[in-house]
């Protein structure tokens, strides 16, 4: 099953390392894997999709734990919460087409951030399968390029995820 | 005044009450080496290989409870290592390790004798440090002590680039450490521990598996007050030994693949399972599913979380520090007075005392050729059960868990979870620096020896003056073992040819050699070894023992622990309860 993991983690040289190798070692699943510092720049907070039985996550979150730099880990899943995740496609847009990408973008609440004679790059914002579901609605021989940064996630309402 | 970074690691190294550093220099360590030539406070052991350093500062600290420290220097030197720190952290043992690594301004230049040794160890470390700047090496320090040996122990890293043990700055100590994103647990949850008590008192028919986490937690005493005071059966893992005195009547053996028939069956059929500080592994248990076929109620005590229900889940988890955990509960059991029932206990000891009867360790000893068994029986009958025994890896090994009985915590010194041949000699000189009057045996084979012999030559040195017993059997063993019963006896490179004579070779390296070929000599031989007169030489004692000699009980990969191979004398027996129509609900 899929689980979302939020992870504080100490703003070191050579922490993500130790989180991927982590992973890999012991052949964990990393689905997407996102990391930025917080509001407190000696802090990092790092959003992992993975997935596994019950069984595997628990140790997953026992084994980051055991990582001296991680501070704290919580899994998402046990509790209400918001995923989001960003995506630029860049899409040719030709012609008739033109239109057709503007008004399928709007559809979808996304943004055209740069433009060509020939292309648009979107920005488009959601939770995965809305990104996904953009794709899918593209002729796939439009789409030039797509970058995704994987989900950021946090829980609702007073769930707060600090030391 | 300001002193230089080589400086600062030889003054937080007396800081730390080191005695001993084990280590080969180079080029990335000439300062620090340098800086240890200036003081007088802590000596250096010079090794022969840096494999041997890291090895014998392990066992340093395994048979002392004190911080093993080993240097190493940049490259080459840093990555000998790693096979020594790979064995320190699968059996969790606290130890430091500085190695060199190239100038700053060189780093991830591909510089002569570089190597990313932040990254080489990361997956064998509790931790590693890069050290970027002078200032820091101190705080670096302590962190790296208390990480080490808090917690479920580990080795941890400090890899120190040249130019920074070249700088200058203040040295100051710091007092004490704290890191926020550190806090090993110390005491059990009161409710968990009152649990257990309170399974302890419903159990028909206890059973106490103890690890290394016993011996590393110094909870022995603990574990033994608990076992004495209910009469419970007990067992230790090839890393617990000596955790409860392997003469007392409440031990079974060893269990496991290689654990004696009692103690298998006891583990398989018990109906309320305590384990400390132990974790379920595969050499142990085999396959979780036929483990768990019986149905058994699990108290699981250990300090690291990830330990529990990694392999077999538990009824009642108890993270802490098992000395704490156990002592509060042997207070619990003090204070409320429960106890298994005893008649039930009683019936449950009848049962175990059954299946200790055809002794799953006996073996004949004919006057032609020496058994490994009977040497290792007789070196604890001559050492009187005392001396602190290392091995190397395979049968010997094994014998040595099985035949030796381990009278005291640390007094057992192997690599249990890597398995690490060349281990034995090098952990042998560690524990002898540390324990510099007792006697110390190394127990070892003919082709383990030649993993790391040149540290003969570190031990004349220094004279260490450890005993080597050689089980010469001109194989390796275990594999030829696996290959007489696995592989229709193809003994694909197992055979050792082109030996050494071991006692030349003794000799060459200045030390006294001994070949024992027949059993009658074998005890006279070791008498003469541990004599007053040889007391500060280093015997090299090569036995000739027989070839095919094979280690029983055996579990099998995939076999449960009722489904042993057991010796010629037991083969066939079943492996039940013996009484089928006592109360022990559904058991085969």
């Amino acid at each position: 099953m899929r689980h979302i993991l939020s992870i504080l983690i100490e703003n070191e040289a050579g922490a993500l390392s130790r989180v991927t190798g982590l992973f890999s070692a012991r052949g964990y699943n990393i689905d997407s894997l996102t990391v930025q510092t917080t509001e407190d720049v000696t802090m990092s907070r790092m959003t992992i999709v993975t997935h596994g039985s019950d069984d595997i996550i628990e140790q997953i979150t026992k084994q980051l734990n055991k990582l001296v730099e991680v501070v704290k880990v919580i899994d998402l899943n046990e509790a209400d919460h918001i995923e989001r995740e960003l995506m630029l496609i860049k899409v040719r847009a030709t012609g008739k087409e033109r239109d057709e990408m503007k008004r399928m973008a709007d559809i979808f609440r996304g943004r055209i951030i740069d433009v060509t004679e020939k292309s648009y790059t979107i920005e488009l914002t959601g939770p995965g399968e809305k990104l996904d579901a953009f794709i899918k609605a593209l002729d796939p021989a439009v789409i030039l390029e797509t970058v995704r940064t994987g989900a950021s996630g946090i829980g609702r309402g007073e769930r707060i995820l600090k030391i | 005044m300001e002193i230089s970074g080589a400086e600062i690691v030889t003054r937080c190294l007396q800081e730390e009450g080191v005695e001993f550093v084990f280590g080969y220099p180079g080029g990335a360590v000439l300062e620090i080496y340098d800086a240890i030539f200036k003081q007088d406070k802590f000596k250096h052991v010079l090794v022969r290989h840096e494999q041997a350093a890291v090895h014998a500062a392990d066992a340093y600290s395994r048979s002392s409870n004190k911080v093993g420290v080993a240097l190493l220097t940049s490259g080459p030197g840093a990555t000998n290592g790693l096979t020594g720190i790979a064995t320190a952290y699968m059996d969790s043992i606290p130890m430091i390790v500085i190695s060199g690594q190239v100038g700053t301004p060189m780093i991830g230049s591909d510089a002569f004798q570089e190597v990313d040794m932040v990254g080489c160890s990361r997956p064998i470390v509790k931790h590693n440090f890069l050290v970027k700047d002078v200032r820091d090496i101190a705080a670096t320090f302590k962190k790296a002590f208390h990480i080490a040996t808090t917690g479920r122990p580990g080795p941890v890293v400090i890899d120190i680039p040249k130019d920074v043990t070249i700088h200058k700055t203040k040295f100051e100590y710091p007092q004490s450490v704290s890191i926020r994103s550190y806090n090993p647990p110390v005491k059990g949850h009161p409710g968990q521990i009152k649990k257990a008590a309170q399974l302890l008192a419903d159990a028909k028919r206890p059973f106490v598996y103890v690890g290394g986490g016993a011996v590393l937690g110094n909870a022995g005493p603990e574990v033994t007050e608990l076992v004495k005071m209910l009469n419970l059966p007990c067992t230790n893992t090839l890393m617990g030994l000596g955790a409860l005195d392997g003469t007392d009547p409440n031990f079974v053996g060893m269990l496991g693949m290689h654990g004696t028939y009692e103690a298998n069956l006891s583990m398989q059929y018990c109906d309320l399972l305590i384990a400390i500080g132990a974790r379920f592994d595969d050499r142990v248990i085999s396959v979780p599913n036929q483990f768990l076929s019986q149905a058994k109620k699990i108290v699981h005590i250990d300090i690291d979380p990830s330990s529990i229900a990694k392999r077999v889940k538990v009824d009642v988890p108890i993270v802490g520090d098992v000395k704490s955990v156990v002592g509060d509960l042997v207070a619990l059991l003090k204070e409320t007075g429960q106890r298994p029932n005893d008649k039930a206990l009683a019936g449950w000891w009848e049962q175990i005392n059954e299946w200790r009867k055809p002794n799953s360790l006996l073996y004949t000893q004919d006057t032609e050729i020496i058994k490994p068994q009977f040497v290792v029986q007789k070196l604890w009958e001559v050492t009187d059960g005392q001396a602190i025994v290392t091995s190397d890896v395979g049968q010997h090994q094994m014998f040595t868990a099985q035949y030796y009985k381990f009278r005291r915590p640390r007094q057992w010194i192997n690599s249990g979870g890597l398995g690490t041949m060349g281990f034995g000699l090098p952990a042998a000189m560690g524990a002898q620096m540390a324990n510099p009057y007792a006697q110390v045996a190394c127990v070892t084979g003919e082709a383990s020896i030649q993993m790391n012999i040149q540290e003969l030559s570190t031990c004349k040195q220094y004279h260490i003056p450890v005993k080597i017993i050689n089980l010469n059997n001109r194989y390796l063993g275990m594999v030829r073992q696996w290959q007489e019963f696995f592989y229709g006896n193809r003994y694909s490179e197992s055979y050792m040819d082109a030996l050494p004579d071991f006692v030349k070779l003794a000799e060459a390296y200045g030390h006294v050699g001994m070949r024992i070929e027949k059993p009658a000599d074998v005890e006279p031989a070791l008498r003469e070894a541990f004599s007053e007169k040889l007391k500060d030489r280093l015997v090299f004692l090569d036995f000739i023992t027989d070839q095919k000699a094979n280690v029983f009980p055996m579990v099998q990969n995939g076999k449960g622990l009722n489904q042993m191979d057991l010796p010629d004398h037991m083969r066939g027996m079943q492996q039940v309860p013996f009484e089928n129509n006592r109360d022990y609900g559904n058991l085969c």
